[in-house]
């Protein structure tokens, strides 16, 4: 389904057309479109090419990205919801065991990491961790298995794993941030302020110092939780798509390529669960962090 | 992988997913979590608890045992002593009638005996009296010499 088959003319145009998001915005006015000729008034609709979807700026969405992470969050949430409501308190059997395991083990881990009292941590890091889970599971599916069916529905451009959108992966990385933000100042207050100009260095000549130092600290931490999930997946991504070229070049090369492919799922498996559960982990410790008054 | 508002969709719709998640999934399932493990604790408290009972019972079961198995040697003894007594009263009362029997055997014998050396004595008399008689060819007045002859018996 590489170069030949799928209609690409090279194997850079088949990378660069996986790496493009089904991205829908605003076009502005004079933008060069993607047959060459220059849009005359600012309209919006979907991107037809790469360059196009670039040319949009901030003023549009990644449709596939944002339909998949809904999807996936909806299929977590529903599938908990049903089975909790169906909970019973006697012998659990089935969906309710794998339910009731995941839900221990975050809670196992929220208990362990967080001691501040706080009845939203453990469903958020729950959220997290399975959003993330699944995320990153889409990975594993064919990375031309729902694009080329897709295509052959007439849409163009299709990129199954939200985690390898940065804007998804900041996004719930900054959703955390602003839940830290949001803690730190209720549970300490003023204190809160304190904290950032009196660390490390406690003395008021430091201050400015201190303060530099620790905004840098604070701010590099949603930036490393949603770069790290997105750097994983996406160079995870990337070496799929290289693998997947390797089924247009011949007989040989299709063979090699299965094999890598099963090689490389087979450790990308490691990979998924170990990426959900590290942000998990860290969207707890940064939390606690935020609760913690030192 | 261009930087856009996917991003702010993406905040948006994770806080949704949190909240829905903090509201409707999480408190059921742990609610049927921690009730699980009341009642586990509760089973095995009443398991305890029984275990516990089932002991005292055994040995309130094995003191009544002891107690019953005391109290039936006690009887046993104390049916072997009257049963002794029995005997022994049976006995000393069977010695008593033999002897008494052998006594009144006894005296009878006596009586037949004095009887008889009274009926000898007197058919003595008669026969010295006859034999004297024939020896003196007189007659010999029995009134006369009565005195002799009881004399005669007596020394008979």
């Amino acid at each position: 389904m590489a170069s030949s088959e799928g209609g690409y003319h090279n194997s850079a145009e088949y990378i660069q057309h996986h790496l493009t998001n089904l991205t829908y915005g605003k076009i502005e006015e004079g933008v060069t479109l993607c047959d060459g000729s220059i849009a005359e008034h600012a309209h919006w609709g979907f991107a037809h090419c790469a360059s196009e979807a670039a040319a949009m700026g901030f003023n549009a969405i990644h449709v596939d990205s944002m339909l998949w992470s809904i999807g996936l969050g909806a299929i977590f949430l529903l599938f908990f919801w049903r089975v909790g409501k169906k909970a019973t308190s006697g012998v659990p059997s089935g969906a309710q065991n794998l339910v009731e395991t995941l839900v221990e083990f975050v809670d196992g881990n929220v208990r362990d990491i967080f001691h501040g009292r706080n009845p939203l941590i453990a469903p958020l890091a729950l959220t997290v961790f399975c959003w993330v889970l699944l995320s990153n599971l889409m990975d594993i599916l064919p990375v031309d298995l729902v694009p080329y069916l897709l295509q052959l529905a007439g849409v163009h451009f299709q990129k199954i794993v939200p985690s390898t959108d940065p804007n998804i992966t900041l996004g719930t990385a900054v959703f955390v941030f602003i839940l830290m933000i949001y803690y730190s100042i209720k549970v300490k207050g003023w204190g809160f302020l304190k904290e950032l100009s009196f660390t490390p260095f406690n003395h008021w000549a430091f201050i400015p110092f201190n303060l530099f130092m620790e905004l840098v600290g604070l701010f590099a931490k949603p930036f490393s939780l949603g770069l790290r999930l997105f750097g994983n997946l996406y160079a995870a991504e990337i070496i799929f798509i290289l693998i997947a070229l390797m089924f247009g070049g011949g007989f040989v090369m299709a063979i090699l390529g299965g094999v890598l492919q099963l090689s490389w799922a087979a450790f990308h498996i490691l990979v998924i669960p170990l990426q959900a559960f590290i942000f998990m982990v860290l969207t707890i410790v940064y939390l606690s962090q935020a609760h913690e008054d030192h | 992988m261009n930087f856009n508002a996917t991003f702010i969709g993406q905040i948006v719709v994770f806080a949704i997913f949190v909240w829905l998640c903090a509201k409707y999934v999480w408190p059921p399932i742990l609610a049927a979590m921690e009730e699980r493990q009341k009642k586990i604790a509760e089973g095995l408290d009443a398991s305890n608890r029984a275990s516990k009972n089932l002991e005292v019972a055994q040995n309130k079961a094995a003191k009544k045992m002891t107690e019953a198995k005391a109290e039936a040697a006690e009887l046993i003894e104390q049916a072997n002593r009257r049963a002794a007594a029995i005997i022994d009263e049976a006995k000393a009362e069977a010695e008593a009638e033999a002897a008494r029997i052998v006594s009144a055997a006894a005296s009878d014998v006596d009586k037949e005996r004095n009887l008889a050396r009274e009926e000898l004595r007197t058919k003595v008399a008669a026969l010295t009296l006859a034999g004297a008689e024939k020896i003196l060819q007189a007659e010999v007045d029995a009134k006369k010499h009565s005195e002799l002859l009881d004399k005669l018996a007596a020394e008979l």
